[in-house]
């Protein structure tokens, strides 16, 4: 649990976050802000709720770590990590511009509180279980949290690392796939199919919770019953089915929404969208 | 050579002694050479004795890249990722971000062709403390090339944050290790691995990271060579002193940063053809690392030339055959450096 605001609920949290990734998308005027709305309440709920850290020394020891694999979400996590207070609100303004800390693809040298350089799809697992390793090794009982996309199942070496994290019974990893069926040239499991993916999962060896990741009550719960893996041997996978543009109408109805232009104007509908559907 | 020239039978052998092929166990050790055992793996057993931080890690290569010395001595500190390099590397990073310092090994093609995009962008671009230690550099196979790592060097040049080491013998690769950890940041080694040559501890050689040595000096031709290249160019150079050709040889182990106040300053000497000895390919090595360096220095030796794999998939056969093949056994290049050191232009390309 954060130290900061014990007093704000998890949705208000969420939709702090859609409201920053919302800013940020405004800046540039397009970008990957379907997915940031649509991962908003899992972040949430990483955030304040399971994770540990400390917003004013992102490289405290004991801290869980975070990565985040697909480096496109940095909007969604920096939006999470300003809600945290671990960036300053006062940079949304410079998203994905020329010297900013927060360039439009995550990366590890740019950003505090950004663990991996990610963006070359399929890198965060690998890197997790190393992480995972060296914590076991140094006696530490913190997490390591990674968030990857159902898009990322397509590459090997995701498959290699699911594998190994099974084999080396690396119950410190709970890893979140954000299964928004969208990838870049279309539906995630038309693409190339990758269901059913809970079975495939517990066949490695891990621990499985499916959920419907804008369900924030049941995000909740599929992060504690993860925690709660703590030296059973396996590994958790968070499978959260996610609604693109999730709180914002016109956006969720979107048909091609992997990367999105959003009009002048649309921002600030968007915006009022967003406080509209209160609770998210 | 086209694949289907290849698939022609071949000619008959009759009367031809046979060439027992290179095991992929084979050490590169000439027959009665002074060699040492698996200098690798003792120099980082001595080193994770001294560094706890220090650990070992292969993808199902231990064996063959004398990681199996440390995994014996230090199991507890040994990861075996399996047969998966992209792990191997990403995992590796996540162990330096722990504040680890992972050796991890595998075959030179699998590191550089299989994982690059991993080390680029987990290790390099992260800049994460990890040594990669790869056996099979160059043309130390006779597999073919799926097993021959011929650009290497050059895809681990062009990495920003990279450090890139191809050692010659025993001597250097025991030095070579401690120095790898002092470095703090990312680092390539190509291995010699099993019985390895001994060759620099009689030249009063100490191996410096970014350093280029002058192992021997001469009027007639200037080698600068690296890996065991720099064993065959002094091979070399000894075979041609009987004809009265004296050979000068400037070991650069270090290919990136590249030495290139030593390199300058030994070209510089007028007269003598600048030759390039790499067992790699010519394209993007030492080789062209050295001439760029001149022509941005201005300096225009009296002929410039290349000892080097060519621009081809190389043959499959035995390793003596192929080192003769490709002009890079100790007698071929002999026979290259008397032909440009008697006339300048002669000679191979």
């Amino acid at each position: 649990m954060s130290q900061l605001g014990h007093n704000i609920p998890i949705p208000e949290r969420a939709r702090n976050i859609r409201r920053n990734a919302l800013r940020m998308g405004e800046v540039q005027g397009q970008g990957y802000i379907a997915q940031a709305l649509g991962i908003a309440d899992v972040l949430a709920v990483a955030y304040f709720h399971a994770m540990t850290y400390r917003p004013e020394e992102p490289e405290w020891e004991d801290r869980d770590r975070f990565l985040l694999s697909n480096g496109h979400y940095a909007i969604a996590l920096y939006a999470a990590l300003i809600e945290a207070g671990i960036i300053p609100d006062a940079e949304i303004e410079t998203y994905g511009s020329d010297d900013s800390r927060l360039p439009m693809s995550g990366m590890a040298s740019y950003t505090p509180g950004m663990e991996m350089s990610g963006g070359s799809l399929g890198l965060g697992l690998s890197i997790a279980v190393g992480k995972c390793l060296g914590l076991k090794r140094k006696g530490s009982d913190r997490r390591v949290y990674t968030l990857f996309s159902d898009g990322e199942l397509d590459e090997g070496s995701v498959w290699e690392a699911i594998m190994s994290a099974g084999h080396f019974k690396l119950d410190n990893l709970i890893a979140v796939v954000d299964v928004n069926n969208q990838q870049a040239d279309g539906p995630s499991t038309s693409v190339l199919g990758f269901e059913p993916l809970p079975q495939k999962l517990e066949a490695f060896g891990w621990f499985v919770r499916r959920v419907d990741g804008n369900d924030i009550a049941a995000v909740q719960a599929a992060f504690d019953a993860a925690r709660a893996q703590a030296g059973s041997g396996r590994p958790s996978m968070i499978v959260a089915d996610t609604l693109m543009g999730k709180g914002v109408p016109f956006l969720e109805a979107r048909e091609k929404n992997h990367f999105i232009r959003v009009d002048a104007h649309e921002w600030q509908l968007a915006l009022a969208a967003l406080d509209e559907g209160k609770p998210s | 050579m086209s694949t289907h020239i290849r698939k022609n039978a071949p000619a008959a052998a009759a009367g031809k002694p046979r060439l027992t092929t290179s095991a992929m166990i084979a050490s590169i050790a000439a027959e009665g050479q002074r060699t040492k055992p698996a200098p690798f793996g003792h120099a980082l057993v001595a080193l994770a004795r001294e560094n706890e931080r220090v650990l070992g890690m292969t993808a199902d290569l231990g064996k063959y890249t004398d990681l199996h010395i440390f995994a014996q001595a230090f199991p507890e500190r040994f990861h075996q990722m399996g047969m998966a390099e992209q792990l191997l590397f990403g995992a590796a990073s996540g162990l330096a971000s722990e504040g680890f310092m992972p050796f991890a090994t595998t075959y030179a093609v699998f590191a550089s062709r299989r994982a690059y995009d991993f080390i680029h962008q987990t290790i390099a671009e992260e800049n994460r403390n990890v040594k990669i230690v790869c056996a099979l550099p160059g043309l130390t196979s006779g597999y073919g090339p799926s097993h021959q790592a011929a650009e290497d060097l050059a895809l681990f040049r062009a990495m920003p944050n990279m450090v890139v080491i191809d050692p010659c013998d025993a001597h250097e690769i025991e030095q070579v290790v401690p120095a790898m950890a002092r470095h703090d940041g990312p680092a390539y080694m190509r291995l010699l691995r099993g019985q390895v040559p001994l060759v620099l501890d009689e030249y009063g050689y100490t191996f410096e990271l970014g350093k280029a040595k002058l192992l021997r000096d001469g009027p007639d031709a200037l080698v600068i060579s690296s890996g065991l290249m720099t064993m065959r160019a002094l091979e070399a150079a000894d075979l041609l002193r009987k004809d009265k050709v004296e050979v000068a040889v400037l070991h650069v182990p270090t290919i990136k940063p590249l030495d290139e106040a030593a390199i300058v300053a030994a070209a510089r000497k007028t007269g003598r053809p600048v030759i390039v000895a790499e067992n790699h390919t010519v394209i993007g090595g030492l080789g062209e690392a050295v001439a760029a360096t001149l022509l941005r220095a201005g300096v225009a030796p009296a002929a410039f030339h290349q000892i080097g794999l060519p621009d081809a998939f190389l043959d499959a056969g035995a390793l003596p055959t192929l080192h003769d093949r490709y002009g890079i056994s100790a007698e071929k290049v002999a026979g290259s450096i008397k032909a440009w050191s008697d006339g300048g232009a002669g000679g191979a390309a």
